[in-house]
């Protein structure tokens, strides 16, 4: 039995990464600047649809295409957000909902159009397939590999956070926007910078999200309701708060499924009603 | 009773108008498929079968040139697909309908199919129930039972095991599978030990598998649609070392499609999968069917999806030959009865009681040829019928 | 009624919803407009019946989000209760359209009731995902109790009586579009006395600072529960029809797709105008129709440079752009 819930906690462990990866950005840009952005799963579409152009085309291996997808992703949405959203700041949550959803259409199509509506696979290198014997238990190797990039970067964002100057004025925009600005803090390159680091994450994200879920254009959609769980559940602007929620919604998801298995659709919004019934600022969120 | 007249009105003139075009009009086939949104690959697939089969078989048959329109559902809405339906026959004055990947695509369409009299060809949908909604309805995929009752019995009979755990996705489709597998299998006499059903927007299979490991079947039948999910399935069994020939693994032809069949890898080998369409299978109709279909899908393989448009075709070319370019949902749907021919599947017809396919059943095995991985045929079972109509 | 006074202005409460409450040559235009289907369109007229119950939906959506700032993205639960209920009772043997249609919009109006409880709770994206959550679990449910919804498959043998015994439900969509805009009519004239009374004004004075209203002695909670139980109703009522007017019920009645397409047609047309929830349905509509027929495969991409450019250039949807060139020109 220990065994059991040991793997099981592993498993939903390193889902829950996964979904860590995919939201923290959107979590950070919507506390940041209260941008409502629905196109977040679309720079994990991307990043994935890098990845696989990277390996397939070109030939590299899939370490060297992750960080790939990483810039894609971040520089695509750089350039969107110069251009398009910053025009919507201030237009209103319901504008950007309708914005970012007709972004999400287009993204899609685009999608369809280059790659075809064809599952995308992608080939891991022989190291990290199959799976790790430790104590009599089977540990599946690119769980493990998934778990320490999300520690990683992880670790990265928070000593980012704390020790950089960047970090120092993007912890000051989040806690109090205007005295920022009021103190001569260029706040909207500070969020320009977070944006790109979202999605970047995102980006990356969805090209370790491939091996586990699959890759194909509906994945931008699909992606979105987890997405804006672990958002909501974690709390607006706060890294730990969706580390914490990603992570608890993972293991959740997973040890319902394995001891209740007839519920299984069931759990993880169930944990999302009864967490907001109870704190409707998700579990770190402070507005 | 206004509403009586006017439908006759109008009923009148749409009859008037497709006697009248049926002269020099061409004659109009509505495609109705999922082709936007998470089923959009199967509508692709099948829309490239009929188009290769036009494309090998010219676009006229029995006088009368071939038009197809195609309308998109957008996935499972079966008050889209009615609209859509009611519109082709109503505004476009199309004489067939045609595709239906989804069952409720086609259960939207059946009722206007049978109140306006057309021949409506399901290409996929494969609900046993289906082709009872509308005397016009003839089936030219598989039926879910049709694969698996028999694929059943054979587990036991003749690959002898003895116990199997059965893990299907929850949704109807699912249910159908689980049950026909579990039906034949213990009729055999064969014991199911343990049956787990998967949410259909299931991201991640590790539980389920993990509880299947636990449990340490001797066999264990696994049933998920086609997409994203065989290949994530696949790669959750590979990983947690489920695999022949420690555990035998049945499943339906979709989990080894060739997408799945790469990112599983070599702990694939030894998986026994039911189906009615080998993409492998060497027979010169079957190898020219997919030189001719990868060389225009630029080297896309065809699937289930791409056969059942095919035949689906052939069935509406060889129906209008017979009537002689009468495009009555009648005549056709009297032509289509007992109609047999040879597919790139193999041997198929039409069951004149059901207007449901009958063909045989492949059972294949991954195996290791020349260096890649194959669905190997190792065993046959021919002119199987869906095992439920008629029973209920 | 009276007791509670919101407006702060000069006008005279009573004078101002009066004025609201007037007839405008435009609405009368566009109901007008409404009937063209039948006479000049005939072969669109399942199209229109697939508008007016969207146009019904987004109204019932517009009522919480225009009026009452309840953003939703679970409200495709109301309609599918309603479309299902309406469904399982002729299967069942109770095939009357009308009984059945008002029997679904007070069933999904009850299940609205006890959802308020939850809702009124919380705020902000906490309540947006509070509705999504609902939504998803009441789908998991359906899919879960295939034995009375059939699932996947479908709900099997509705057998829907005529109207009245005797107008059928012909494949030319006469019966159900009458049926329907019939129905949308009278639900926009209801909703419409609703938001013009002292009602809809303290509404939307929840909406607009939730925190002074019960400082002016107004529940607020209890306003917000009255109108999300009513916007249910309403939401039943829309898939009440669809179901009989189709004769089909599937899961897809109760899928988040359907939630998000209601929000989408509602702000493309314009919140907190009734008119714009039914001109966003059709716009979305029409605009999906046409566009799929040109390429079935791509159609949404220009629906999304649509939502994309319209959100550039009419941020008050399109209805606000249009009533907004009308008022420049008449001053």
């Amino acid at each position: 039995m220990t065994g059991q819930i040991a793997i099981v906690l592993f498993d939903g462990f390193a889902f829950g990464m996964l979904l860590f990866l995919l939201s923290v950005g959107l979590s950070v840009t919507l506390g940041l600047m209260g941008f409502i952005n629905l196109a977040h799963g679309a720079f994990g579409m991307l990043g994935g649809y890098v990845t696989i152009l990277a390996m397939r085309q070109l030939g590299l291996p899939f370490l060297v295409a992750l960080p790939l997808a990483f810039i894609a992703a971040a520089l695509v949405s750089v350039v969107l957000e110069r251009t398009l959203f910053r025009r919507l700041y201030r237009a209103g949550e319901l504008n950007q909902v309708l914005f970012t959803i007709g972004l999400v259409f287009v993204a899609t199509a685009a999608a369809t159009f280059l790659f075809g509506t064809v599952q995308q696979v992608v080939i891991l290198p022989s190291w990290l397939r199959g799976s790790v014997q430790f104590a009599g238990l089977n540990f599946t190797t690119y769980r493990i590999f998934l778990i320490v990039v999300a520690l990683l970067v992880t670790a990265l964002l928070v000593f980012g956070l704390e020790r950089t100057r960047l970090g120092a004025q993007i912890r000051a925009a989040v806690d109090n926007q205007r005295v920022a600005q009021g103190l001569g803090l260029n706040v909207e390159r500070v969020f320009a910078i977070t944006f790109a680091l979202g999605s970047g994450l995102a980006g990356l994200g969805g090209a370790l999200a491939i091996d586990i879920v699959g890759l194909s254009p509906s994945f931008a959609f699909h992606f979105l309701v987890y997405v804006l769980i672990v958002v909501s559940v974690g709390g607006l602007g706060s890294i730990t708060g969706s580390f914490v929620g990603a992570a608890l919604l993972g293991i959740g998801d997973v040890a319902g499924k394995y001891f209740m298995p007839e519920f299984g659709g069931f759990f993880i919004y169930l944990f999302l009603v009864a967490i907001l019934l109870v704190r409707p600022l998700g579990l770190f969120g402070k507005r | 009773m206004l509403g009586r007249t006017a439908t006759v009105v109008v009923l009148g003139l749409g009859l008037a108008f497709s006697t009248a075009a049926s002269a020099q009009e061409p004659l109009k086939i509505g495609v109705i498929l999922p082709y936007s949104g998470p089923f959009a690959d199967a509508a692709n697939q099948l829309q490239a079968g009929i188009d290769l089969y036009l494309a090998t078989h010219g676009n006229e048959v029995a006088g009368r040139t071939i038009e197809i329109v195609r309308r998109d559902t957008g996935g499972p809405a079966a008050d889209v697909a009615q609209r859509l339906a009611q519109e082709l026959v109503v505004r476009d004055g199309v004489d067939i309908l045609a595709g239906f990947a989804l069952t409720p695509e086609a259960l939207g369409a059946a009722p206007v199919s049978a109140e306006a009299g057309k021949l409506m060809v399901v290409m996929n949908a494969a609900t046993s129930i289906v082709t009872e909604q509308s005397p016009y309805i003839v089936r030219t995929s598989v039926t879910i039972p049709q694969l698996n009752y028999a694929f059943g019995q054979w587990a036991h009979e003749v690959a002898g095991v003895g116990e199997a755990y059965t893990l299907v996705a929850d949704y109807g489709p699912g249910h159908d599978a689980e049950a026909a597998f579990s039906r034949g299998f213990t009729e055999a006499g064969g014991t199911v030990v343990g049956s787990d059903r998967t949410p259909v927007a299931n991201p991640d299979f590790s539980a389920f598998v993990q509880r299947v490991r636990d449990a340490n079947p001797e066999a264990v039948y696994i049933f998920v649609p086609g997409g994203a999910q065989p290949a994530a399935i696949g790669r959750a069994l590979a990983d947690r070392g489920l695999a022949p020939p420690d555990t035998a693994i049945f499943a339906q032809g979709e989990l080894t499609h060739p997408e799945a069949l790469e990112s599983m890898g070599e702990t694939a080998l030894g998986i026994i999968t039911t189906f009615h369409y080998t993409l492998e299978r060497d027979d010169p109709l079957n190898n020219e069917f997919v030189a001719a279909y990868t060389a225009a899908n630029n080297g896309r393989e065809p699937d289930l999806f791409s056969i059942g448009g095919y035949d689906g075709m052939h069935l509406i070319f060889e129906a209008l030959k017979a009537t002689d370019g009468d495009a009555s949902g009648d005549a056709l749907v009297e032509a289509a009865k007992g109609m047999s021919w040879q597919s790139p599947r193999g041997p198929m017809w039409i069951d004149p009681e059901t207007r449901d396919v009958v063909q045989t059943v492949y059972i294949r095995e991954i195996q290791d040829v020349d260096g890649e991985l194959q669905n190997v045929i190792i065993h046959e079972i021919p002119d199987v019928k869906d095992p439920l109509h008629g029973s209920n | 009624m009276s007791a509670t006074d919101p407006t702060t202005g000069t006008t005279d409460p009573k004078i101002w919803m009066r004025r609201q409450g007037r007839w405008s040559a435009f609405e009368i235009l566009a109901w007008l407009a409404a009937l063209t289907p039948f006479f000049l369109f005939p072969t669109y007229l399942p199209l229109a019946n697939q508008i007016a119950i969207a146009a019904l939906f987004a109204i019932s959506v517009d009522l919480i989000l225009g009026y009452a700032g309840i953003v939703t993205l679970g409200h495709a639960m109301f309609f599918g209760l309603g479309a299902y209920f309406a469904g399982i009772i002729s299967v069942y043997g109770w095939g009357e359209p009308i009984t059945g249609l008002l029997m679904a919009g007070a069933f999904a109006g009850l299940i609205g009731f006890i959802a308020s409880f939850l809702i009124t709770r919380v705020q902000h994206l906490a309540l947006i995902m509070v509705t999504l959550g609902l939504g998803f679990l009441t789908l998991e449910l359906a899919n879960a109790m295939s034995w009375l919804t059939g699932g996947t498959d479908g709900l099997r043998g509705m057998n829907r009586w005529p109207v009245f015994g005797q107008f059928r439900f012909d494949l030319w969509g006469y019966t159900s579009y009458t049926y329907s805009l019939i129905v949308l009519f009278i639900c926009f004239l209801l909703s419409r006395r609703l938001v013009n009374s002292s009602f809809g004004l303290a509404l939307r004075g929840v909406r607009e600072n939730v925190k002074r209203m019960p400082a002016i002695g107004s529940d607020h909670k209890w306003h917000l529960r009255k109108i999300y139980t009513i916007s249910a109703a309403i939401a039943g009522l829309a898939g009440a029809l669809m179901a009989q007017t189709t004769n089909v019920v599937t899961l897809d009645a109760l899928s988040f797709q359907r939630s998000a397409d209601v929000v989408v047609m509602l702000i493309l047309g314009g919140t907190g105008r009734l008119y714009g929830a039914i001109l966003g349905a059709f716009i979305f509509l029409m605009a999906r129709d046409q566009l799929a027929g040109v390429n079935p495969q791509y159609w949404y991409f220009g629906i999304g440079i649509l939502l994309m450019l319209v959100v550039l250039f009419m941020p008050k949807g399109i209805l606000g752009f249009l009533s907004g060139l009308v008022s420049r020109r008449g001053k």
